[in-house]
């Protein structure tokens, strides 16, 4: 039998058509940019334009992706790829082996790592953005992949989760593997990864999303428009002053800029969520 | 905690630890310290050598008016922020948590807002309000309402905030749901049988057993809404129209990169460094108590 507080009838029909309706208030602004990614420049300008799509689409995609304004999209999208990457497996990488030699050594200053690194989930970039641009400018970094990826790694959110992973790992399985006489590099590649393997993918995607998404740290390093990412590469695509934006490429860019994150949210959505529950614990 | 077994030896474990170790120190500690150091100078104006000022910067940062109207700002937008995308997630959550099935596809349809980064949320909105081409602002003119926020101080801030909460709602969806459906069915279905109807079972049981994840929302509201918008304000109104946007973020780039104003951006960094350590703090006390709930 159903329980007793679920609505039959109207309610359960309004219950929908609420949902449908806050579905279709939060879908609209990105329906419109994809209709007017797919309508000619004439048709935005003298409003109001359209609600369907026209028949541009393949013009509008075709000039975004190979010339765009400053840069073409394309080349941007290649950079937010190798950015997002980066930060992504980058941060992976460095954290599981440091969460490893945290958890599983005893060390002298093991502590005094565990809380400098512990320290650094506090500041985000946007914090420290002027000297963080000075250090990267000393190193020759600006207008580079390495520039727009080594100051977003240097957080230590991954490293606690996978600290926090290894923790809840069986002491039974370090014994085993010492009474085989493995070592701990052995008990790392051949027990601890493999354990791991559903807690990387998601903290890969939650990284991925932010990599992919960061705004104010590539508009600040990357100068020469083909090292632009994508989602800041759309701001550079207005002209200063009065002249009038070419909205049908901009928002043609502006669709391609949302399809890698929202394709990796939907089609690995388990993850997804796991990754945000756990990194917010 | 600590682990009961362990390995033997130090290099090692040293050696793993070295690549965090050696980016944490170069993009981390040595800009954050080299922030708190030069919130303490003036450069000359050639930029040749700087003076000592000691609180100075400070002094002079919390006696600019616009400064202090920065915080201001900061504050209602946050707030704004934080009340608009949790009620609607709110709401769109209870309405979930109604539905015997197919939750599950709301939950598909609603998430991927969140895959929008807030400057690409921002081109969006922008282009909706457009004050030459947008539909939204069209249609509100036939309506006989003329919107212009690049010169209207209200309508600025209500977009920045429109466009903000949009992209939140998923995420505080998510934990909306989750809260929800971590409620216990019988408990609900008692409540009905004493007769308590929807609102009298919202605000007696149901409330009150999400306060939880209420809390930990704000908090992390407060936190996005802080640090994370700059892309909706840089692309929107770029702090306009008279700094009726310009939040405490937007500032310190805006001083820092704009106005090459070093020692006051780094004082202005310096500040934002403490505000986001109080917020941490709030952030842990209250997930220590989120466990023994």
């Amino acid at each position: 039998m159903p329980g007793m507080v679920e609505k039959r009838g109207i309610g359960h029909w309004m219950t929908h058509l609420g949902l449908i309706l806050g579905v279709l208030v939060i879908f609209f602004p990105i329906w419109l940019a994809f209709v007017a990614s797919t309508v000619t420049q004439p048709e935005i300008v003298h409003p109001p334009m359209p609600l369907w799509p026209g028949d541009q689409f393949y013009n509008n995609y075709r000039q975004a992706l190979l010339s765009g304004v400053n840069a073409p999209v394309a080349k941007m999208l290649l950079n937010s790829l190798i950015m997002a990457l980066g930060i992504a497996g980058g941060k992976i990488l460095i954290s599981l082996l440091s969460a490893f030699a945290i958890v599983y050594f005893r060390f002298p200053g093991r502590r005094l790592f565990f809380w400098l690194i512990f320290l650094t989930l506090m500041l985000p970039v946007e914090v420290r953005i002027v000297p963080t641009y000075q250090v990267i400018a000393g190193f020759g970094m600006l207008n580079s992949y390495s520039g727009l990826i080594f100051p977003l790694i240097a957080s230590a959110t991954a490293t606690f989760l996978f600290r926090q992973f290894f923790m809840t790992v069986p002491d039974e399985l370090v014994e085993a593997a010492r009474v085989d006489g493995a070592g701990p590099m052995r008990f790392f590649w051949d027990i601890l990864l493999p354990m791991s393997r559903t807690n990387i993918a998601a903290i890969f995607v939650i990284l991925f999303i932010y990599g992919w998404n960061q705004y104010l740290w590539p508009l600040l390093i990357t100068t020469d428009p083909s090292m632009n990412t994508i989602v800041m590469g759309i701001k550079q695509m207005f002209p200063s002053g009065d002249d009038i934006a070419e909205w049908p490429v901009i928002m043609a860019a502006s669709i391609l800029a949302m399809l890698p994150p929202i394709f990796v949210v939907i089609s690995m959505q388990r993850l997804f969520i796991r990754g945000l529950v756990d990194s917010e614990k | 905690m600590e682990k009961r077994v362990t390995f033997k030896g130090w290099i090692l474990p040293l050696c793993l630890l070295l690549p965090q170790v050696v980016v944490t120190a170069a993009f981390f500690f040595y800009p954050a310290g080299q922030a708190i150091w030069q919130s303490m100078f003036i450069p000359d104006p050639f930029g040749l050598k700087t003076q000592f000022v000691g609180l100075g910067n400070f002094e002079y940062l919390f006696g600019d008016r616009y400064y202090r109207a920065a915080f201001g700002t900061t504050a209602v937008f946050s707030g704004l922020v934080t009340l608009v995308s949790m009620t609607v997630a709110l709401y769109l959550a209870l309405l979930a948590d109604r539905l015997i099935k197919g939750s599950g596809v709301y939950r598909t349809l609603l998430i991927w807002p969140y895959a929008v980064a807030p400057a690409v949320a921002g081109v969006l909105w922008l282009f909706m309000f457009n004050t030459r081409v947008g539909v939204v602002s069209w249609y509100l003119g036939v309506l006989g309402y003329d919107w212009n926020h690049v010169l209207n101080q209200t309508e600025a801030m209500g977009l920045v905030v429109a466009a903000s909460s949009w992209g939140r709602i998923s995420y505080n969806f998510l934990f909306f749901l989750a809260g929800l459906q971590a409620i216990p069915r019988s408990v609900i279905e008692a409540a009905a049988i004493d007769g308590a109807h929807f609102w009298t079972r919202f605000r007696t049981i149901v409330f009150p057993l999400l306060s939880p994840t209420t809390f930990f929302l704000l908090v992390v509201n407060v936190v996005y809404a802080f640090f994370e918008t700059f892309g909706v304000i840089h692309t929107i109104t770029s702090g306009g129209p008279q700094q009726a946007t310009t939040i405490l973020v937007y500032k310190v780039f805006a001083d820092g990169f704009v106005g090459q104003d070093l020692g006051s951006s780094a004082a202005q960094s310096v500040v934002l460094l403490a505000l986001v350590g109080i917020l941490t703090v709030i952030q842990f006390r209250f997930i220590e108590r989120r466990v023994h709930y």
